[in-house]
């Protein structure tokens, strides 16, 4: 990273399973226009533009970034738009970053998006190719064998998905931009929920939301402006990594993928963290299906292989009591636009370290890592945030 | 509601609109599918060998997703396998042709080094077990052909289960 | 090993090293998408005798429309194989703008190569309802525009303007299809009279079929590379000195579709207005598109526009722009250029567009 860059502004929907009152045009602004009021500027002093989401079925309309350009100001400047399945939230965000550290830029809006209820989206995620046999019935369907594999490999017992699902429900209750507010959410209530794809049950699972998140992303200069500006800190990006690789090979594990673990030693040595679970003091991870919580905690290197249910067992990732609190925001589990989720991590690390996090703050936090995946478990986007300049 | 002159009175703004779309492909298996295709017509498993990794890989996609290299030696294989792992799918969804619940597994035939997913059925969901030992189904021979639909489902043969340690390494 | 030419936007000299297409055609029956990218993959890398592992970075360009199914980039990273492994990435956008992602990467020193591909088969869908899809869902797409029409909007506009006639459009697409018999490579090439393509019927009035793309089936791949390795790999990188992408608004309504400002805007930011241009690829799909680009770019008479036929001659949507920045490159690698433009475009009536000045030394 040549040029630093931080998280000067962020914005967010209230994620809900339809927005009636706004067009596509009108989500992303609410967004947008959030992160820019929150960085203190207006339209104009913006660049370039990053956004992203997931496949375009999503809403039926192709290319999105054309129909959007002039409601994201960017109009007279660039705009990409970033498709990297599941994680593409955070990649989008990197690519912006790289715009800012390559010292292209100064001042970059990044905005990810679903408004999926516009479109049927476990049938966009299943869309019938021929010669196949029409087995695959959504993403849960892809991902509870891969599930049962972790639970048979680990021999966790048969309720740390359970916990996982009612902790995330609680964080959320803190969190006014959740979609999901479950009061009343306990074991029992999960337990009795229906079985969706065995072993995930219904509570299980992430909903669907329509929802947006915007951040601007800053040169150390336009950092310095902005935090005069406004008395608000920025969020230091130490570190920021991508990887991927094959959907199916022989002999690829899907439970522990190896893309995962690569992603995560390359953003540690840039930010020079060697204890995951000492050195961040929160975390925002991809969790869409509860037993991801303690298979992460494994592939990011939180506990060792085989131990991530026990971390979850134990409340060590619960805002209350535990030492290393992971999706306070709620997480995927509790909101789940999807081209958005994956900048909803990046966005509600940047939150914590700012102290800006409202309910759902963690006390006195300095460092904290975001997390997106997608694909089979392929794809992997993951950025460290830091209160210190790097 | 409107009146007789077609005002539309107080009926309030346009909020949604509905626009259908239908979109027809043709779509193209590529020639290393068409293998594996031609081969689920004459009711066999038609797998590719990567020269370079020596895996074999049923269905074949025309290239090792490791090796990026053509993948052309054919290897034919059993209709027996195992059950690497599986989920029972108890939720509805557009496009959905199976009665629920239906067991979706992965499946790994003999001499195969990737799994693939089918449809386990003749044993209660409650009893499908990770290293079932399994043997495909054909749909009758008039109604074969090239896809993997000529495959109704997979059975347990009443084998002994085949060993974790066997197929552990393709979860 | 020469010195490189001096960088008029960013911070080090990134050059195209490597390009290999498909032979474009109508339709491709036979392979898939990963299987008509392979040959590609593999060409662009023999091309310099390296492999897979020596790119830090690999982005794509494709879009899920053309392929009917979500996710479609995925099966792709089978051409290349990405194991172990690999810092990978994905525009939904002509491959041009996948090459800008891996230049800006390359700007900051931690890799020192990239791959850069795009790939789409145009023959199996409904084109012009699929790119109808493109345009404002709330007020555009429901009327379902197709592209020829719309372009016929604009070259009515242009020639109402006195910017150009149904001739000079005629002139652009005989000279372009006549380039094509000199590019093994391209699907439409032929040697036409002007006064033949005049007699044509209107397809949609005032355009004639001579002045519309093909529909293609195709796939491109550019290796990029930073200073140090482009000279062990070739004798003559083509090093991009300035790129940069531009978008204008989407109400057409709203927009003098006669003129390009972001193409002059981008043109600008990309040292292009320096002058000294000897060819130009440019990504004008429809024939009166490149008398609006021409004047967008201020080029002189004697550039050299479209030697490889340009997309009249073969329009494989999602690679066609990345294919003129590795049509100029090559003209550049080989000896036959100093200074070139490359220009790429997305969206309806070059809403959107992205230059690239390449200097040989």
């Amino acid at each position: 990273m040549a040029e630093r860059c931080a998280v000067i502004g962020v914005g967010q929907t209230v994620h809900r399973s339809k927005r009636e009152d706004v067009s596509i045009a009108g989500l992303v602004r609410e967004a947008a226009q959030r992160a820019l009021d929150d960085a203190g500027l207006g339209w104009r002093d913006i660049d370039a533009v990053v956004i992203g989401k997931a496949p375009d079925m999503f809403e039926g309309v192709m290319m999105p970034e054309l129909y959007l350009a002039g409601a994201l100001g960017a109009v007279g400047k660039p705009i990409m738009r970033v498709h990297t399945a599941g994680s593409v939230g955070g990649s989008t965000a990197i690519v912006a970053a790289h715009l800012v550290t390559s010292g292209l830029h100064q001042r970059v809006l990044t905005v990810a998006f679903e408004k999926q209820s516009d479109s049927d989206a476990m049938w966009a995620l299943s869309v019938p190719q021929p010669f196949a046999a029409p087995l695959l019935a959504g993403a849960g369907g892809y991902f509870a064998p891969i599930i049962r594999a972790y639970i048979r490999r680990s021999g966790a017992p048969s309720h740390i998905g359970m916990e996982v699902a009612v902790k995330d429900r609680l964080h959320a209750l803190r969190n006014p931009y959740a979609h999901l507010h479950l009061a009343d959410i306990s074991m029992e209530k999960v337990e009795e929920s229906v079985m969706l794809w065995d072993p995930i049950r219904y509570l299980e699972t992430c909903p669907s939301s329509d929802g947006a998140a915007a951040m601007v992303l800053a040169s150390e200069r336009a950092a310095g402006e902005a935090e005069a500006a406004t008395g608000r800190r920025p969020a230091w990006v130490h570190g920021m990594a991508m990887r991927s690789e094959p959907t199916m090979f022989a002999g690829r594990d899907q439970v522990n993928p190896r893309a995962g673990k690569d992603c995560a030693a390359d953003v540690y040595a840039q930010a020079g963290v060697e204890r995951p679970r000492q050195d961040f003091d929160v975390a925002e991870v991809y969790v869409p299906f509860s037993w991801f919580e303690p298979m992460w905690l494994e592939n990011l290197g939180f506990c060792d292989e085989g131990d991530g249910w026990k971390l979850t067992d134990e409340g060590a990732t619960s805002m209350d009591g535990g030492d290393i609190p992971w999706n306070c925001s709620g997480g995927v589990l509790s909101s789940n636009p999807i081209g958005a989720s994956g900048m909803l991590r990046f966005l509600e690390v940047a939150l914590q370290v700012r102290g800006e996090a409202g309910e759902h703050q963690v006390d006195g936090v300095r460092r904290a890592l975001g997390q997106a995946y997608g694909g089979g478990s392929q794809f992997f986007a993951m950025w460290v945030l830091a209160v210190d300049k790097p | 509601m409107a009146d007789a002159s077609g005002a539309s009175g107080d009926r309030g703004p346009v909020t949604a609109l509905a626009t259908p779309i239908r979109l027809d492909y043709r779509f193209t298996a590529g020639t290393a599918q068409s293998r594996t295709l031609r081969g689920l017509a004459r009711g066999k498993f038609i797998g590719q060998r990567c020269p370079v990794c020596h895996k074999v890989y049923m269905p074949s996609r025309g290239s090792c997703p490791t090796d990026g290299v053509g993948t052309d030696d054919e290897v034919e294989l059993p209709d027996t396998g195992t059950v690497t792992t599986f989920c029972v799918v108890n939720v509805p969804f557009a496009g959905q042709t199976i009665e629920l619940p239906y067991i979706c597994a992965q499946i790994l035939l003999d001499g195969a080094n990737i799994s693939f997913m089918g449809l386990i059925q003749e044993i209660p969901a409650a009893e499908v077990r990770m290293g079932l030992r399994v043997e495909a189904v054909w749909v009758p021979e008039d109604e074969l052909g090239p896809t993997m639909a000529s495959v109704r489902y997979f059975r347990p043969t009443g084998e002994p289960d085949a060993d974790y340690e066997t197929f552990k390494e393709y979860l | 090993m020469s010195p490189a030419p001096p960088v008029h936007r960013g911070s080090r000299p990134v050059a195209v090293v490597s390009f290999a297409q498909t032979q474009h055609v109508r339709r491709e029956a036979n392979r898939n998408e990963v299987e008509l990218l392979m040959p590609v993959i593999k060409e662009v890398f023999a091309n310099i005798g390296i492999t897979k592992d020596d790119v830090g970075f690999i982005c794509s360009g494709s879009t899920d429309y053309l392929v009917g199914g979500p996710f479609s980039f995925v099966a792709a990273l089978d051409a290349v194989g990405v194991w172990p492994p690999r810092r990978e990435s994905h525009v939904e956008m002509d491959a041009a703008w996948a090459l800008f992602e891996a230049w800006v990467l390359l700007q900051e020193g931690e890799i020192d190569a990239a791959l850069v591909y795009g790939f789409g088969k145009s023959s199996m869908g409904d084109l012009a309802k699929i790119l109808a899809l493109q345009l404002d869902p709330y007020v555009m797409a429901p009327l379902w525009p197709d592209p020829v029409s719309l372009a016929a909007l604009q070259a009515r506009a242009l020639i109402d303007a006195g910017k150009a006639s149904e001739r000079a459009i005629a002139e652009v697409a005989a000279r372009s299809r006549r380039s094509a018999l000199a590019n093994p490579k391209a699907q439409v090439a032929d040697d036409w009279s002007v006064d033949d393509l005049m007699a044509e019927e209107y397809v949609v009035n005032p355009l004639r079929r001579h002045a519309l793309p093909p529909l293609t089936d195709g796939a491109a791949a550019v290796v990029l590379a930073t200073e140090e390795r482009a000279f062990e790999w070739v004798e003559r990188p083509a090093f991009i000195t300035g790129i940069d992408h531009r978008v204008e608004t989407h109400a057409l309504g709203a927009r003098d579709l006669t003129v390009s400002p972001s193409t002059t805007k981008a043109a600008s930011v990309a040292g292009a207005a320096a002058g000294g241009i000897d060819v130009a690829e440019l990504h004008a799909p429809f024939a009166h598109q490149e008398l609006i680009l021409r004047e967008a770019l201020g080029l002189p008479d004697s550039v050299d526009v479209n030697p490889s036929g340009g997309p009249l001659a073969a329009n494989p949507i999602m690679s066609a722009g990345l294919i003129r920045i590795g049509e100029a490159a090559a003209r550049i690698m080989a000896g036959e250029a100093t200074r070139a433009l490359a220009h790429a475009t997305s969206g309806p009536l070059l809403q959107q567009n992205l230059v690239a000045v390449l200097e040989g030394t």
